[in-house]
């Protein structure tokens, strides 16, 4: 029986879906490990702890609470530093975090803290004679590996998406933890740059369409936000032909040398789907693809191709989407 | 300024893998190999940064087989200083144990910036820079989109989720490098010709214990081929119909 330790990540003082991702995660491996608990670290600024009773209906034991000014947005260092304390004191199977942009952040500074091995990325685990042993896609998704990971305690980063939220019977109880304060020198943020309002993350969104060079010009992209508007929650992106003409930010392009994405929906406006593209969104559920070309090679992986100017075909998609939502709710 | 760079060499992300009959490895005949992406645009970021300077020196290093050494050699051709190969049988897939090496190397190393690519192609891990850092006690900037260092302090664009984070940071610091940095030059005749008489030192790397490795590799299943359902604005009922009754998202 052992024990595992979670961070469960926040953004702007709300839980992110990846915190519960790995608490479910966590949960799988203490279940594996012979029924230990389940710790749940949450940080923010004093009333974070009132997300704790989230974290123990999705299989937290016991959630820690680190409240303070000095969390109110990314404390790196101290984050690093104060997982890392918690881990060390008490004998942890593991640590699980995200792999978010603060998953892997931290993951590697608290591995080499505590003088763990570690795993990025992973998409499932279990315990095989003694060893931690996960899945995690390598080579940009093109290569499934199995890791074996010796010794204790180990820290592993969860893939978003890969492990569903699950809720769970167990009552947790909240209580707090003290903060460490950072020992190596300090990065300090001076601005945050906040993407597109009121759309869902990459990460998050179950609908993605995603536009290409095929738009022709900056303002069409235009057509693909009221696509997602007309879904309602879907998030927009980009392929790297279009963020290295700034059309786009470097944060939307998705591919291998972005981000890797995988929603219910993903929608290819006008993009010729790449092998460097491919690699970040293969793994979509249903894939779309509107081009003109009908060689193009984004056809041999949409599940359902149109072959046709996207200047024409996407206003008529946004409305008979509208349409269709009208009528379905 | 003094620069390290850490690069690692990859197959080239076009190819199309198979597994090797130890069934724990990919079968590396015909694959083409290179500096990974993120790693390269590493490289031109430090050039960049001395040449503007006007002075300097940019370190390289690798840590694996004697195959790295040709990494290490066209990292010089791109203008480079000098380089050193930490020599390893095969680049673990334990990202700690590479980061004592490599933290073991660069510690005395007097370096004002220490670069790192954001992760590579091949582990997918973006673990190494970042533990090196915390190895060496040094601030670390990750997923860096935009760098620019002057007088001791460098400023950074961090890529967060649908967000962007800048900070500024003391030197020395590890960064590791996202895209938009910096697109690597291709090296020049001349430059390759300069690469040969530039020195490459090979150290056995002091690696210790591995507690990662591969138990298995496999290819990903085969999504089903494609299908065009129709054209132009005539396919969307259909398209439509399908969302709604076979995929179900709408
Ligand atoms: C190391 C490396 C890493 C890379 N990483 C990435 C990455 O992470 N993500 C990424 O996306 N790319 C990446 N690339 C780039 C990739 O190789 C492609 O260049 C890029 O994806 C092409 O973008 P695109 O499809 O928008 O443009 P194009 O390839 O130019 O395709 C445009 C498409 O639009 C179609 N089209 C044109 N007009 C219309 C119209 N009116 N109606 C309908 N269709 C139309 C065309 O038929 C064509 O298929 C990388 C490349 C390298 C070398
Ligand atoms: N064997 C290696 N030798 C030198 N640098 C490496 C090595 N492996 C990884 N790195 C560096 O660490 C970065 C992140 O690698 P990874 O943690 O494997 O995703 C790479 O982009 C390189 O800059």
């Amino acid at each position: 029986m052992a024990n595992v330790l979670v961070f469960a990540e926040t953004r702007n003082g709300e839980l992110r879906k990846i915190a519960l991702e790995a608490v479910t995660a966590a949960r799988q491996l203490a279940d594996a490990s012979g029924g230990g608990e389940v710790h749940a670290i949450i940080a923010g600024a004093v009333g974070i702890g009132d997300k704790s009773s989230q974290l123990a209906a999705h299989g937290a034991d016991v959630v820690l609470v680190a409240e303070g000014a000095e969390f109110t947005g990314y404390a790196r260092e101290s984050l690093g530093a104060t997982i890392a304390d918690r881990a060390r004191s008490d004998g942890y199977r593991a640590v699980i975090l995200g792999f978010s942009a603060q998953g892997r952040d931290l993951g590697p500074r608290i591995a080499a803290r505590l003088d763990a091995p570690i795993a990025s990325d992973i998409t499932a685990l279990a315990v095989d004679g003694g060893n931690v042993v996960v899945t995690h896609p390598g080579y940009a998704n093109k290569v499934i590996m199995t890791l074996v990971l010796t010794g204790t305690p180990v820290v592993l980063s969860v893939r978003p998406g890969a492990f569903t939220a699950a809720g769970s019977q167990k009552a947790g109880r909240a209580e707090s933890l003290p903060a460490v304060a950072a020992t190596t020198a300090t990065v300090t943020v001076t601005e945050v740059k906040e993407g597109a309002k009121g759309r869902p993350d990459l990460g998050d969104a179950p609908v993605i369409i995603s536009g290409g060079r095929g738009l022709k010009a900056a303002e069409n992209f235009k057509l693909v936000e009221d696509l997602a508007d007309a879904f309602g929650n879907a998030a927009v992106g980009a392929t790297r032909a279009v963020t290295d003409d700034g059309w786009r930010p470097h944060s939307d392009q998705i591919g291998q040398t972005g981000r890797l994405v995988s929603p219910q929906l993903y929608v290819a406006v006008g993009i010729s789907g790449a092998i460097q593209h491919l690699a970040g969104m293969r793994t979509s559920r249903t894939i779309v693809a509107i081009n003109k070309d009908k060689e193009a090679p984004i056809f041999k992986v949409a599940d359902y191709g149109i072959v046709g100017d996207v200047l024409e075909v996407v206003p008529a998609l946004t409305a008979a989407v509208r349409e269709a939502r009208k009528s379905g709710h | 300024m003094k620069i390290a760079v850490c690069i690692k060499r990859t197959p080239d992300s076009e190819s199309r893998f198979r597994i090797a009959a130890s069934g724990a490895t990919i079968d590396e005949t015909g694959l083409k190999y290179d500096i990974d992406d993120f790693a390269g645009y590493a490289v031109e970021a430090a050039l960049q940064i001395n040449e503007k300077s006007g002075g300097g020196e940019t370190v390289i290093f690798a840590l694996g087989p004697d195959t790295v050494q040709e990494s290490l050699r066209k990292a010089m051709s791109m203008g480079a200083d000098r380089a050193v190969h930490l020599k390893a049988d095969a680049v673990p897939a334990d990202g700690i144990a590479i980061a004592k090496a490599l933290a073991a190397e660069l510690g005395g190393g007097g370096f004002d910036l220490i670069l790192f690519g954001k992760h590579s192609f091949d582990s997918s891990s973006g673990i190494v820079g970042t533990a090196t850092a915390e190895l060496l006690g040094l601030p670390c900037v990750t997923s860096v989109s935009a760098l620019h260092v002057a007088g001791g302090t460098g400023t950074a664009r961090r890529e967060l989720e649908g967000a962007a984070e800048l900070v500024s940071f003391a030197l020395p610091a590890v960064v590791t490098i996202d895209e938009g940095v910096a697109r690597p030059r291709y090296p020049s005749l001349k430059g390759i010709m300069a690469a040969k008489k530039k020195p490459l030192v090979s150290r056995p790397a002091q690696l210790g214990p591995v507690r990662v490795t591969v138990q298995k590799m496999e290819l990903p299943p085969e999504r089903p081929a494609g299908r065009i359902i129709g054209e132009g604005v005539a396919a969307i009922p259909e398209l439509v119909r399908l969302l709604q009754t076979e995929a179900k998202v709408l």
